[in-house]
């Protein structure tokens, strides 16, 4: 009975079910809600079937079809993987009972086929073991959340979903001439074998900097984020919670990964580091000021998405000398804002079903009259903000101690002061949350597992906080960060 | 210098253009036979360093990615299609709403 739980493929099954449960939305929309439903917790169930296995026998690989590395396509998996699988499960869980509610008629019927793609998509991109397959991977991630953006239908959602195509097709082609630079140079795709033969040459510098400029486009880090906020405010309010919680999080992935493995080693040391914490350092401060200023909540949200991708690539200059510590950082942040981010989407969802709008001035007093999604917004701003106890705080303390360590004043300042411009907007919100609006409006009753989902998410993103310790060994699980110890 | 790297030269430059086309038209149609343009110069500098050595036969690798790289582009450029007539259905020109009117 064990054996066949710890043979069982499940990796392949990660990606199949959500690409036929696709398929079933699209042919049969009458029943696409309850098969969608469906197979999204079905996938969760097998992300937890693959992290026993990966808990009994260590690192998954599985060779799809037989072939093996050099030439076919091989799955792969470690406690980083297993972390994203994860968090992707439990974000999408949230999301698809939000959309339940949120999506009528003929919309819920473009919506399933499109989410579980993208599901899908997703999951093949942390299972990559190649970095071709993560080309692939890519675009099916983009022309699926390009489509959801313009699901909404109206004429900035069209606009938006525009820009967002032409972004991400750029990335992707200079992704793939980076791709197509190392084959040439170094004869493989597979990241183990690229590992064990790229040495220092032209070549990597040329695929670094394509490759780089690719995946920081579609990472949307300034001053490249010029696609993100109007994709991610125009779009359904679930879709805004997926783009911002997962789809961003999926190419930072992949370049973490390939700096981590390929680059790192060979050009380490050179500056490029010190290049990425810059422009970390000023989409904090961008961000922030941005969301500041913004009159419209999702807006505000979007342009906060930004500033949060910015303190990502802090970790990068300080890596060098605090090791492990900073990464884990990177963990936390990740996954907290995964969690906070989705649920701060559907509480401005909520707010703008409720009353028709969501200008920042005229909420309003939502907070006695939205309970729940006020306090869901809340949370999820304690994380963002980085207060404890919350993930967003493990994540920036950890980050902060980095930096005071190296004596690295001017981020320390930076953290700061974006944590500060972060309360700033937040409060913002709040505030007017509790006062009464010069004009009210007419209000609709918004579905109570609307409002759950919100505060559910939030509270994950709080209980983050608190399990540090067995979230930090998971991700250390094959060795991802390439320092061969398990704790920090 | 080889015939191959010539290829790949220009793929190169294919590259290049497309990437300037696309950035400086503002008509959303120019944008998208821009990206063709580039995935085209991406997919002849993979065709092109195929062939590695004089009579070897050309390794079929980057052949298979180009087909896959093909259909990308297929799907990507239809999408790309249908939202641009959407978009100028609803706003009566095919061309990205500038920020700076907002």
């Amino acid at each position: 009975m064990g054996a066949v739980f710890t043979e069982f493929p499940w990796g392949v099954i990660l990606i199949l079910l959500p690409v036929t449960g696709g398929i079933l939305c699209f042919l049969w929309p009458q029943i696409a809600k309850i098969t969608g439903l469906f197979i999204v917790f079905v996938v969760a169930l097998l992300v937890v079937g693959l992290a026993w296995q990966i808990f009994n026998n260590g690192v998954y690989r599985h060779a799809v079809g037989g072939w093996g590395a050099p030439l076919g396509v091989d799955l792969y998996a470690d406690g980083l993987s297993l972390l994203m699988l994860a968090i992707t499960a439990l974000v999408g869980m949230g999301v698809s009972v939000y959309s339940a509610a949120y999506f009528k008629h003929e919309q819920a019927a473009q919506f399933w086929p499109l989410w579980l793609l993208l599901l899908a998509a997703l999951n093949a991109l942390f299972l990559s073991a190649d970095i071709f397959n993560v080309y692939v991977t890519f675009e099916l991630m983009g022309l699926a959340a390009v489509a959801l953006v313009a699901l909404a239908g109206s004429r900035e959602a069209l606009g938006a979903a525009m820009r967002y195509l032409l972004a991400a097709l750029l990335g992707s082609l200079a992704y793939l001439l980076g791709v197509a630079l190392l084959y040439h140079g170094f004869g493989t795709v597979d990241i183990a074998l690229l590992v064990e033969r790229a040495e220092p040459s032209p070549v990597i510098w040329a695929a670094l900097g394509l490759m780089g400029a690719g995946l920081l486009l579609k990472t949307a880090l300034f001053p490249l984020h010029f696609w993100l906020p109007p994709a991610h405010a125009s779009a359904p309010t679930p879709v805004s919670a997926l783009l911002s919680a997962l789809v961003v999080k999926a190419s930072f992935y992949i370049l973490l990964r390939l700096w981590l493995e390929i680059f790192d080693p060979l050009v380490g040391g050179a500056g490029v580091e010190q290049l990425l914490g810059l422009l970390g350092a000023a989409a904090i401060l961008w961000g922030s000021v941005q969301a500041l200023r913004q009159t419209r909540l999702k807006l505000l949200i979007a342009y906060s998405t930004v500033a949060q991708v910015g303190y990502l690539f802090l970790a990068f200059p300080l890596v060098a000398a605090a090791g492990v510590s900073a990464w884990s950082a990177v963990t936390y942040l990740v996954l907290s804002h995964a969690l906070a981010k989705a649920a701060m989407f559907m509480a401005a969802g909520n707010l703008l079903c409720f009353g028709g709008h969501d200008r920042i001035t005229d909420l309003d007093r939502v907070v006695q009259r939205l309970p729940l999604t006020a306090a869901a917004f809340a949370l999820a701003g304690v994380s963002i903000m980085g207060l404890p106890p919350s993930g967003g705080f493990i994540g920036k303390w950890l980050l902060l101690e980095a930096a005071l360590m190296q004596g690295r004043w001017d981020l320390v300042a930076v953290m700061i002061l974006g944590g500060l411009l972060a309360a700033g907007y937040i409060f913002k919100v709040l505030g007017y949350a509790f006062t009464q609006a010069d004009i009210s409006h007419e209000s609709k009753a918004v579905p109570a597992s609307m409002e759950w989902t919100a505060l559910l998410l939030a509270c994950g993103a709080i209980l983050l906080g608190f399990l540090a310790v067995p979230v930090l060994s998971l991700v250390g699980i094959g060795d991802p960060f390439g320092i061969g110890e398990v704790r920090p | 210098m080889s015939t191959a790297f010539l290829y790949a030269l220009v793929g190169t430059g294919l590259f290049a253009l497309g990437l300037y086309a696309l950035i400086v038209h503002a008509h959303l149609l120019r944008k998208i036979l821009a990206l063709n343009i580039m995935g085209s110069g991406v997919f002849m500098v993979l065709v092109a360093l195929a062939k590695r050595t004089g009579d070897a036969p050309p390794d079929a690798v980057p052949h298979a990615m180009v087909i896959t790289g093909i259909v990308v582009a297929v799907s990507a450029t239809a999408l790309a299609l249908t939202l641009m007539l959407k978009l100028n259905a609803k706003s009566g020109h095919a061309e990205l709403p500038d920020d700076r009117r907002e």
